[in-house]
């Protein structure tokens, strides 16, 4: 059985489906990025896997954890974290308060109406090596709200890695940015993967990233799956080409 | 931990203002009563601000909690024991019951649906207390009680008849009160509140069970809610259905709005404000009201961070 592990989801909006019968299989360590045109239904499916949508058919599990039914909360006590296309932060406070919060929840601390003693320093500690981590050290001190686009994405990644996730689950992670900012958040995700040998699944249009990145690549088209295979197979791929590749080159 | 002087000026402050407000009031053409009432009043918003400004959710029903506070501190002197300190527990309890038992209800719903259904709430708790005459004096409100003097073994406190030594007694349990809320919302579970007003959703893509928290901060505004009714009953030995009123939690709203929600100290500055505009324009014009809403309108648009909104932004700069 793989750690991830989607059986023939499908999403129905009335009569319109947008996800028509969708299996994956993602493999612990793996990086894996789900292409495809707009409209393909990637964020469909997306939401699907963490559960702000319930699939119409189908099911989904991670790590042997049927996840019918279990709401997006529980879902990351399993061990699931994201990020959305549009960057979801707490604007108003510090970059260094926004990692903090999720590093207090991974520690088990949500309900804590006190720090505990001796959590003080290891929190601190945490804090600083997520910050240092992501390149954001510099910017520790300023409203999350008033930083680059690059950099509220960079904080993003690094609230979901505090919570010390299995699973990292990317939304367009360089969606409306530029060759910078694109390349910097390609290099952090790599290092992620590379270091801690996190799980990654990411939907992405930059076909640079994509191929920088992913072990393997599912490719959808009009909410069928088209194809999956290594970067080098979906290059080769007519299908592949004829509906995607082909429009973008 | 470190003492930060820089960091405490405004503690440093409010508490000197508040400790020696006895010995100026009256130079400043005021009374000790105000000054007792603006403490109350205070309080009351800082426990509604708690669920306002660190979590993000507005309430319009907040005097039901207030009301609960204060006819249950009256009904206790009047009826059960001449004890202030047994009026204010009862009075706090009532409080603290009724907003566990509603927030299960509401706490599912955002926005202004929110606000609408606390309002329904609060409004049967009006109906209760201006229909049930026999227990609650009706619309002539409750009377015949006074608040007891203080005894600590051999030794009596007078707030009784001594304005001084009440605003002293409301002080005390103003501190303590704000002291509990100010180190709530420095733990992490505070912070998880903090989260949930700047994005909910990213809170619930952390684990957090939004609705838990949220039903947890509505309970503790409420309770320290209901102990500032309990102290305003107890200050004009009084209890009419006014305070359970729609309209009273609307002046608890203008006043964290007047004063600044996102600064924890802004309600007391609002509370001063409104309590003073009220006490000065009343005795000029019975069209007061009028002239509050006028203030309140200029700050919305002027300054819609609050007074302490523009002054902290002053020290920014």
């Amino acid at each position: 059985m793989s750690f991830l592990n989607i059986d023939n989801v499908s999403k129905h909006f009335g009569s319109l489906v947008a996800v028509d019968g969708v299996s994956m299989k993602v493999e612990k360590g793996e990086c894996r990025a789900v292409i495809g045109p707009n409209g393909a239904g990637k964020t469909t499916f997306f939401n699907l896997i963490t559960g702000m949508l319930p699939p119409t058919k189908g099911s989904v599990s991670l790590d042997g954890h049927n996840l019918a039914g279990v709401d997006p909360s529980q879902r990351v006590k399993l061990g699931m974290a994201r990020t959305f296309q549009i960057t979801e932060i707490f604007p108003e406070l510090t970059v260094r308060e926004n990692i903090r919060i999720p590093v207090e929840i991974a520690a088990g601390l949500r309900l804590k109406p006190w720090m505990p003693a001796g959590m003080g320093a290891v929190i601190r500690d945490r804090v600083e090596e997520l910050l240092d981590e992501g390149g954001l050290t510099r910017i520790a001190d300023r409203f999350a709200g008033e930083l680059s686009h690059g950099d509220q994405r960079a904080c993003e990644i690094m609230m979901a890695l505090a919570l010390k996730p299995r699973l990292l689950l990317l939304d367009e992670p360089t969606a409306g940015m530029g060759d910078d900012e694109t390349h910097a958040i390609a290099r952090l995700i790599k290092r992620i993967h590379r270091e801690s040998h996190m799980t990654i699944v990411l939907i992405e249009h930059d076909m640079r990233v994509v191929f920088n990145l992913a072990d393997r690549i599912t490719v959808l088209a009009e909410g069928r799956p088209l194809a999956e295979g290594t970067p080098a197979e979906i290059t080769a791929n007519e299908k592949v080409q004829a509906a995607y590749l082909g429009d973008a080159a | 931990m470190t003492f930060d002087v820089k960091k405490q000026t405004p503690n440093i402050i409010v508490w000197v203002i508040l400790l020696t407000l006895p010995l100026w009031i009256e130079h400043a053409g005021s009374y000790i009563q105000l000054g007792t009432q603006v403490v109350v009043m205070a309080l009351g918003a800082m426990a509604l601000n708690f669920l306002l400004g660190y979590t993000g959710v507005l309430s319009f029903g907040h005097a039901a909690y207030f009301g609960l506070g204060a006819y249950g501190a009256g009904l206790t002197l009047r009826y059960l024991a001449p004890s202030t300190g047994s009026a204010v527990v009862v009075g706090v309890i009532a409080g603290m019951v009724a907003a566990a038992v509603i927030g299960p209800l509401i706490v599912r719903l955002r926005g202004v649906y929110f606000a609408m259904v606390t309002i329904a709430f609060g409004q049967v708790f009006y109906f209760v207390a201006f229909r049930w005459n026999a227990v609650t004096g009706g619309d002539d409100g409750l009377t015949n009680w006074k608040r007891q003097p203080l005894h600590f073994g051999p030794v009596t406190f007078d707030i009784q008849s001594n304005a001084t030594n009440f605003y002293f007694f409301v002080l005390a349990i103003f501190a303590l009160a704000v002291a509990v809320m100010a180190f709530l919302l420095r733990s992490p579970f505070g912070r998880t509140l903090i989260a949930i007003r700047e994005n909910e959703r990213r809170t619930r893509f952390m684990g957090i069970n939004v609705n838990l928290h949220i039903w947890l901060s509505w309970m503790i505004s409420c309770t320290f809610m209901a102990l500032a009714g309990t102290l305003y009953a107890l200050l004009n030995n009084f209890v009419d259905p006014r305070a359970l009123f729609w309209t009273q939690s609307g002046t608890f709203v203008i006043i964290c709005v007047m004063g600044g929600m996102r600064s924890f100290w802004g309600p007391l500055v609002g509370a001063a404000i409104f309590v003073w505009l009220q006490d000065y324009l009343s005795s000029l014009t019975p069209n007061w009201q009028s002239f509050v809403g006028l203030v309140f309108v200029a700050v919305v648009l002027f300054f819609p961070r609050g007074v302490l909104g523009i002054l902290r932004r002053r020290a920014l700069e």
